[in-house]
């Protein structure tokens, strides 16, 4: 288990790292944390000609905060974002989701631009993102392009990065007030890929009914699915357990899992409605808490 | 297949500057254990599940098979043999692990350790289930894992009271002398 | 007194330190680094190898097909219950025509290190026909299956058969009978480090091997034979060694195939398994299909017990050869006294890895498969299964107690034994008595909680002996040279604490030398459990003999008779005054001046093994919406007879049980209908970590010693994985006593607990 040969370059600067692109084309691949392609790399299951190490771009690791949106550039780290004060503040769910992902050693080596980018449909991050409606930016030597991720996460590892771009930034539009998140997954081991896992937004308006409400489900197709139709019947009304019950009921008709070693398509179905229902009440309950305070 | 791509990386293990010519393909681990000789770090399954080879690079722990490498040039590293403050003691988590039978046949004790040394760094009095957490990402085929929570559970007493020996009132301080206690 | 105590290791500080040295920790001037090309197809015709690519990069100094071995090469030997009849089953370390697994090894390359030698594996060409592969034991034993042993003539390579009693007519009088179908899934030991080996020539031409562990001496000699090479001129040497659990040390393709590449080229060969080669080259285990049929009595007392047995042994004959069959039946009625017993076994030929033991071997499987039926039975009955199992276990009255059935050459016979005390501790120990309250008021609050028991006996002290030699070193210290290999389990402390309380030194002072062929003159090594038995009693009879020499020496010195000495905390000491006499170094210095050699050497031998026996208890409570198990307690007893190092013991039931936990729950080496193994990485093959193992409590009972051995140990290796599987299935089924779920094959899944939770309580309740 040793990688084969590859070509190696490190540009510090994003220009560098995308005429390098341009130049070796679909030989070359961009390194950020390797958390998973390291591991491709060894089994020799992927052998990139070339390998282009984004990890001394600085300029791509940041995380930055403005009045409505949250934006990370694509090499910030897992941990980086896990233990971020800010982070916490304007957007909760990414803290505890961070908290789902791998183990602290993955955490301190993985990318938020390479978890995405990788586009695994049991990984947390594209839920997570997908939940919040963010947007994901990409450069290439043309310019940024930023599309969303329903634009962008196409199926199982595939997304609408061209051969030339790189992901430099995630966008997350900060939430409107009474909003609370959830998320929980399913595994036979803690800290394994989940086989399901679900994220959920709830926003009340001021009288305390539903006013938007998101559901993500990750492990189910080959991207995260927001399922609009089973949260829709919640908007203008109070938050209550029989009624988010009902509405994840319906989660059955609207998706169509693979079975794999670890679960039936069956048994995905039924876990996705119980952890819908999971992380749909919590997040309720956590926007009434929200509105206290 | 040739060699002609070598890369000379600089960097520090344990305190120490190396400065070693390597192949870019080359895994951190086997960088450490063929080129250093520090072979304490060890390598159980290679792709980034066991956490055998976990090492603490530039103040994080990492798995050293998920790295090249190239790519600690210039990072600081702190393997278990590093782990001690010198190399005729034993740090406490050492220690600990000897005390509470942490360990069988050794072979995923160094990452443990390194793990554990992590965890203690950030959790100064954790619950047995936060070590459980904590360690989660380092398997043990031996110990069943209870041994070890204890033995962390140890450590943090003994990190504990080593630091109240140096902070607290002087009556403790003579219990732990200072002497033991690098400051 | 040592013995007993709970003293710290004598081989942990160097482990803890990073100072061990496993065999991938050597590194030797001028040495080359093996791969193994291996089959990707798991049944097919080898046409072609072409190897002329690969011959071509600079790097590359050898590479060996199935012709370039010698023509007269034997195939690897059985090591334990050899059998004529499967001789024909057995593994050449290349496959010539054809291959019969996936991960079978075709070809062998050296270049100058691993990363080169992967590049040039990735250069050879082999061509395959493809065949249908038979990744079952029905489809094997199907008449229209390929064999795929001609020479034995089925693929139903063996059939062993046992009885006891007239079992139709017992079953024909049972006015219950219960018929069932269980099944064991395919998992192994999975040891965190895998194999690897390092050997060399020197000038002399005489060969090294670094690496071999658990059964060195036996390996050496196969070596010896495979290689046509005098035993001399081959030198074994054991390193530290990250895990046994019955797969590792075993003599392995690769053990014949890096020694002889290491001849061919003259420099230091090394090979280190890599993780998804070990999922497939190393021995696997556990997989067997049980169709059992037993006849009760409303009373609960079983009469009968019938099972056939299907063995998935993989597509060759390994090492163990029977072994696994052959101890299932062995120890299948376990505690329990039943009249009739019939036991037949096939061992079934399939296109899958070969297997051997893994910790427990065929208790693990025969005790999921007994203690699920006993809580079949006494749901049947309506019964406590409890109490089922108080009707039916063997009295301590009745000990020695012979079940009827041989296994490894010798009649069971439990040598001692109180099975319904630990049976009532444990009911004690868990509340049993009052849990149904507990569960009743659980249950209220939308809480299913279970709890189960598994009862299992063990065997222990495998002979036919043990070999042991100890001598005074110049400075001081104990020599003791044992037979045994250490895997990880602490045998250096184990015997260094013998030593000591014999002869009245510290345990520190005692240097065990373990797995030098060169420095050992001879042993049978560990495995069957029998480190401290056979070779813990070696060392203390052999550390007797060299006190009493000590004693008389002294004896001679001060005129006094040597039956009125001791040996205490270094010093002699005259018994009846308690008169301190001298040290025992300056004794040494005496012996020395005289030419007396301080040394000897002792082999132990026994015929009969020891039985330790022992209970599991499991609570669990179950997520209905989920089918999640969270083990809220786990308990377990056991009689070890005596405990020589408690801390040890209990380490090694607590490992056992984890190792239990993922038989039980999560490890499956699984294939697909290609003979492809699905669950070849740890990312699929799911080894449990800290947050899956609850934590456990131990009780280390010493009710019966052993009469078998002077220490009256038992030994502790496997008691802690056995009983895992039904401890936890039995609680499961116990917490959802409501729903229609039927728990007869492993692991447990929580999809399958979920399936029997929607289908919602049946009427029955």
């Amino acid at each position: 288990m040793k990688p084969a040969v590859f070509e190696y370059h490190t540009p510090t600067e994003l220009n560098e790292a995308l005429d390098l692109l341009e130049e070796f084309g679909f030989d070359a691949k961009i390194m950020s944390g390797g958390q998973s392609l390291i591991p491709m790399m060894n089994m020799r299951l992927a052998r990139p000609k070339v390998i282009i190490d984004i990890n001394n771009i600085s300029d791509l690791n940041y995380i930055r905060v403005n009045d409505s949106v949250v934006q990370i550039g694509g090499m910030t780290r897992h941990y980086q974002v896990e233990e971020s004060e800010k982070i916490s503040q304007v957007c909760p769910l990414l803290s505890e989701g961070m908290k789902l992902i791998g183990h602290s050693q993955i955490r301190s080596r993985g990318t938020i631009g390479g978890s995405v980018a990788h586009a695994d449909p049991t990984a947390e991050l594209p839920v997570m993102l997908a939940t919040l409606g963010a947007t994901i930016t990409l450069a290439s030597s043309d310019g940024l392009r930023t599309v969303t991720t329903d634009e962008f996460f196409i199926t199982y590892m595939t997304t609408a990065m061209e051969m030339n771009e790189i992901l430099v930034s995630v966008e997350i539009p900060l939430p409107p007030k009474r909003t609370g998140f959830a998320i929980d997954e399913f595994t036979l081991r803690k800290g394994d890929f989940g086989i399901v896992l679900a994220a959920a937004m709830v926003t009340l308006d001021e009288e305390g009914k539903i006013s938007a409400a998101t559901l993500c489900l990750g492990g189910v197709d080959g991207v995260p699915v927001v399922l609009e139709e089973v949260t829709e019947g919640l908007i203008g009304h109070f938050p209550d357990d029989e009624l988010i019950s009902e509405c994840c009921n319906l989660i059955g008709e609207f998706i169509d899992p693979e079975p794999d070693v670890h679960a039936s398509a069956e048994y995905r179905k039924d876990l996705s409605i119980t952890y819908a229902k999971r992380v749909l009440l919590l997040a309720s309950n956590r926007a009434s808490i929200s509105e206290v305070k | 297949m040739s060699q002609s791509n070598l890369r000379n990386i600089t960097f520090s293990v344990n305190g120490k500057g190396y400065n070693v010519q390597v192949e870019p393909r080359m895994l951190l681990s086997d960088v450490l254990r063929d080129e250093l000789r520090l072979t304490g770090t060890h390598v159980g399954c290679e792709h980034g599940i066991c956490g055998a080879c976990t090492v603490i690079m530039d103040g994080r722990p990492i798995r050293s098979c998920l790295a090249f490498g190239v790519q600690a040039d210039k990072a600081e590293i702190k393997t278990v043999e590093g782990l001690a403050e010198n190399s005729c003691d034993f740090h406490p988590l050492q220690q600990a692990f000897w005390e509470k039978h942490g360990l069988q046949c050794g072979f995923c004790t160094s990452g443990m350790l390194m793990t554990a040394y992590d965890f203690l760094e950030k959790n100064h009095n954790p619950t047995r289930e936060q070590i459980r957490e904590g360690i989660s990402g380092n398997l043990c085929r031996c110990t069943g894992y209870q041994n070890i929570v204890e033995a962390v559970e140890l450590a943090a007493e003994i990190i504990n009271k080593k630091k109240e020996s140096l902070e607290g009132p002087a009556d403790k301080r003579m219990v732990f002398p200072s002497a033991e206690v690098e400051v | 007194m040592t013995i007993g105590k709970s003293v710290k290791r004598i081989e942990d500080p160097r482990l803890l330190i990073g100072k061990g040295q496993y065999v991938g920790d050597i590194l030797l001037p001028d040495q080359c680094e093996a791969v193994i090309v291996r089959s990707p197809h798991a049944h097919a015709k080898i046409l072609r190898i072409d190897t002329e690519k690969a011959k071509q990069l600079p790097d590359v100094q050898l590479i060996l097909t199935g012709d370039d071995l010698p023509k007269d090469l034997e195939a690897i030997p059985m090591r334990l219950a050899p059998n004529e009849a499967l001789t024909m089953a057995l593994q050449y370390p290349l496959a010539k025509e054809k291959v019969l697994y996936a991960g079978e090894p075709v070809a062998l390359i050296v270049a100058s290190n691993r990363y080169m030698a992967e590049d040039a594996a990735e250069l050879i060409d082999v061509y395959y026909e493809p065949l249908d592969p038979i990744i079952d034991v029905h489809q094997a034993l199907h008449p229209d299956t390929e064999i795929l042993h001609p020479k034995i003539g089925s693929n139903d390579l063996f059939l062993l058969h046992s009885k006891k009693g007239d079992i139709d007519e017992l079953l024909k009088n049972s006015p219950y009978q219960l018929e069932e179908d269980l099944y064991v899934q395919r998992h192994s030991g999975i040891p965190l480090e895998t194999r690897g080996l390092l050997a060399f020539v020197d000038e002399n031409k005489r060969l090294t091997v670094y690496g071999p562990t658990k059964v060195v001496h036996f390996n050496h000699q196969i070596l010896s034979r495979l290689l046509k090479k005098d035993k001399k001129e081959i030198r074994f040497i054991e390193t530290d060694v990250g895990g046994g659990f019955g797969p590792r040390g075993e003599f392995y393709p690769e053990d014949y195939l890096i020694p002889y590449a290491a001849l061919k080229i003259g420099k230091p060969v090394k090979w280190i398994e890599d993780r998804l080669e070990h999922m497939k080259a190393t021995n696997h285990s556990r997989e067997q299909k049980h169709h059992v049929v037993v006849g009760f009595d409303e009373t609960g007392r079983i009469h009968a017990f019938k099972d056939e047995i299907y063995v998935d042994t993989g597509a060759y004959i390994r090492t163990h050869g029977i072994t696994v069959p052959v101890l299932t039946q062995g120890l299948l009625a376990g505690p329990y006294d039943i009249q009739g017993l019939d036991f037949k076994v096939h061992v079934v030929a399939t296109n899958k890895t070969p297997t051997g033991t893994y910790r427990g071997p065929g208790r693990f499987e025969g005790t999921f498969v007994r203690e699920r039926v006993i809580d079949l039975v006494a749901k049947k009955l309506n019964l406590d299964p409890t109490v089922v199992r108080e009707r039916n276990l063997i009295q301590p009255n009745q000990m020695p107690y012979t079940n009827g059935i041989s296994a490894l050459g010798q009649l069971v016979e439990y040598d001692s034994g109180d099975y319904p005390q630990i049976l009532a501790i444990a009911k004690e120990e868990m509340d049993w008595e009052n849990f149904h309250k507990r569960k009743a008021q659980a249950e209220q609050n939308g809480k299913f909680i279970g709890l189960g028991f598994a009862m299992f006996v063990e065997k222990s002290g495998l002979g036919p002996w043990e070999f042991c030699e100890v001598e005074f070193a110049g400075n001081g210290e104990l020599i003791c040279k044992t037979g045994l290999a250490d895997v990880g389990q602490g045998v250096e402390t184990a015997l260094a604490q013998i030593c000591s309380e014999q002869l009245g030194i510290p345990y520190s002072k005692v240097k065990v030398i373990h797995g030098d062929t060169d420095v050992v003159e001879k042993g049978n090594g560990s495995f069957a459990t029998r480190g401290t038995v056979v070779g813990g009693s070696a060392a203390y009879y052999a550390s007797a003999e060299l006190k009493k020499k000590i004693l008389q020496v002294a004896a001679d010195q001060y005129h006094l008779p040597s039956e009125d000495l001791d040996i205490k905390e270094e010093v002699i000491t005259q018994v009846t005054t308690g008169l301190k006499l001298c040290s025992i170094s300056s004794i040494l210095k005496v012996a020395k001046a005289q030419g007396i050699e301080l040394r000897e050497k002792y082999t132990f031998s026994i015929d009969h093994m020891s039985y330790p026996y022992g209970i599991h208890a499991a609570e669990v409570a179950v997520d209905l919406e989920t089918g999640k198990v969270k083990i809220e307690k786990y308990y377990i007893a056991y009689d070890v007879g005596k405990a020589i190092n408690p801390m040890l013991v209990k380490g090694q039931l607590v490992g056992g049980m984890a190792q239990g936990l993922g038989g039980a729950m999560y490890e499956e080496l699984r294939y697909d209908d290609n003979g492809q193994l699905i669950t070849g990485s740890f990312m699929d093959y799911l080894l449990p970590s800290s947050m899956e193992v609850p934590e456990i409590d131990i009780n280390i009972l010493e009710i019966s010693p052993s009469p078998l051995n002077p220490l009256g140990a038992k030994g502790a290796g496997e008691g802690g994985t056995v009983a895992v599987a039904p401890a936890i299935a039995n609680a499961i089924s116990h917490a959802l006593e409501k729903y229609p779920l039927h728990l007869t094959s492993l692991p447990i899944r929580p999809e399958q607990i979920r399936e029997a939770i929607k289908k919602g309580p049946s009427i029955r309740g």
